[in-house]
């Protein structure tokens, strides 16, 4: 299938993303600069990681003002498919794609490490290839990750199954100590109401190649997509 | 006109950053800091024909980028004209 992944000023993970796609996937995948508003064909999008115009202002809040970005406003709401990792999620917040935004991390410091998360709806284009309470090794790496929402809009969230993946110790428990940056409700990972857009702070993209340290649990996600449209 | 932006986080969000100025402020010996809140202050140089078109051009600023409505509030202040 073909894929896009934008391509911002200050984005670090796109070349990883369309390595994890082309190379371990074998799928089309185009890059897209930000200040084009052709999406090229791709039946899924992705905003990837890093620090799109240095952070300023808020993580996201420059990047959605993009030119790509209306595009991408009008193709998820014809239906297609578009995911944000990490700062690609911050983005999608932003601009309002997704209800919630990413704020500084509990602990004030940035962190780059491994988590698990639990598949909490398999229902999804997103996440169709695994099964609910599937357990999924990500790395993470951020300094803001910890989503928060106005409580009654976390609870409707949370009714809808929007939420796609939540942090977890080994053990697929729900601890303060397996909640990395204090996300509510231990969100990592959500959908909009129509389950096209997903956002989640892991980074599927790292962890493609078993040979790796971070094992190739990301695949799960890419392949349920490809399944999604096939 | 000059237009000054005060951007703090909402009431109710943890703020972090204001916890960990206030411990330090606290184990540098100031009794009596209650809380702290850190926040960003935006200083905006517009050309706007009145003070109301100034707040009104800033009002939007603040509503479509300055701030963040689910987490954040902001004031601003207009001089000159």
């Amino acid at each position: 299938m073909k894929w896009g992944v934008v391509s911002f000023p200050g984005s670090l993970d796109d070349a990883d993303a369309l390595y994890a796609l082309r190379e371990v996937m074998g799928q089309d995948a185009t890059r897209l600069w930000h200040k084009d508003e052709r999406l090229m064909g791709a039946q899924c999008i992705i905003l990837p990681g890093g620090f799109s115009y240095g952070d300023y202002l808020r993580c996201g809040a420059i990047a959605r003002f993009s030119p790509i970005m209306k595009s991408i406003a009008r193709f998820a709401a014809d239906g297609g498919l578009v995911i944000g990792t990490c700062n690609g999620f911050q983005i999608l917040c932003e601009a309002r794609l997704l209800p919630g935004v990413l704020v500084r991390n509990r602990s004030l410091s940035f962190i780059c490490d491994r988590v698990i998360v639990r598949v909490e709806n398999a229902r999804t284009p997103f996440t169709c290839a695994t099964r609910a309470g599937d357990l999924l090794r990500l790395p993470i790496k951020h300094g803001e990750g910890r989503y928060v929402a106005p409580e009654d809009e976390i609870r409707q969230i949370e009714e809808r199954g929007q939420v796609l993946l939540r942090y977890v110790d080994a053990s697929g428990a729900e601890t303060d100590e397996a909640n990395p940056n204090g996300s509510m409700h231990a969100i990592a990972g959500i959908a909009n109401e129509r389950f096209n857009v997903f956002g989640l702070m892991p980074h599927p993209e790292h962890a493609v190649e078993k040979m790796l340290v971070g094992g190739d649990d990301g695949l799960k996600l890419f392949h349920s997509v490809i399944e999604s449209v096939r | 006109m000059l237009v000054k932006v005060f951007v703090t986080p909402r009431e109710g969000i943890l703020d972090p950053q204001g916890r960990a100025t206030e411990g330090a402020l606290r184990s540098l010996g100031f009794g009596g800091v209650n809380s702290v809140r850190v926040g960003r202050y935006i200083v905006l140089d517009i050309d706007a024909p009145t003070k109301a078109a100034a707040e009104e051009a800033a009002k939007k600023m603040c509503e479509q980028l300055l701030a963040n409505p689910l987490i954040e509030d902001y004031r601003f202040e207009v001089e000159g004209a």
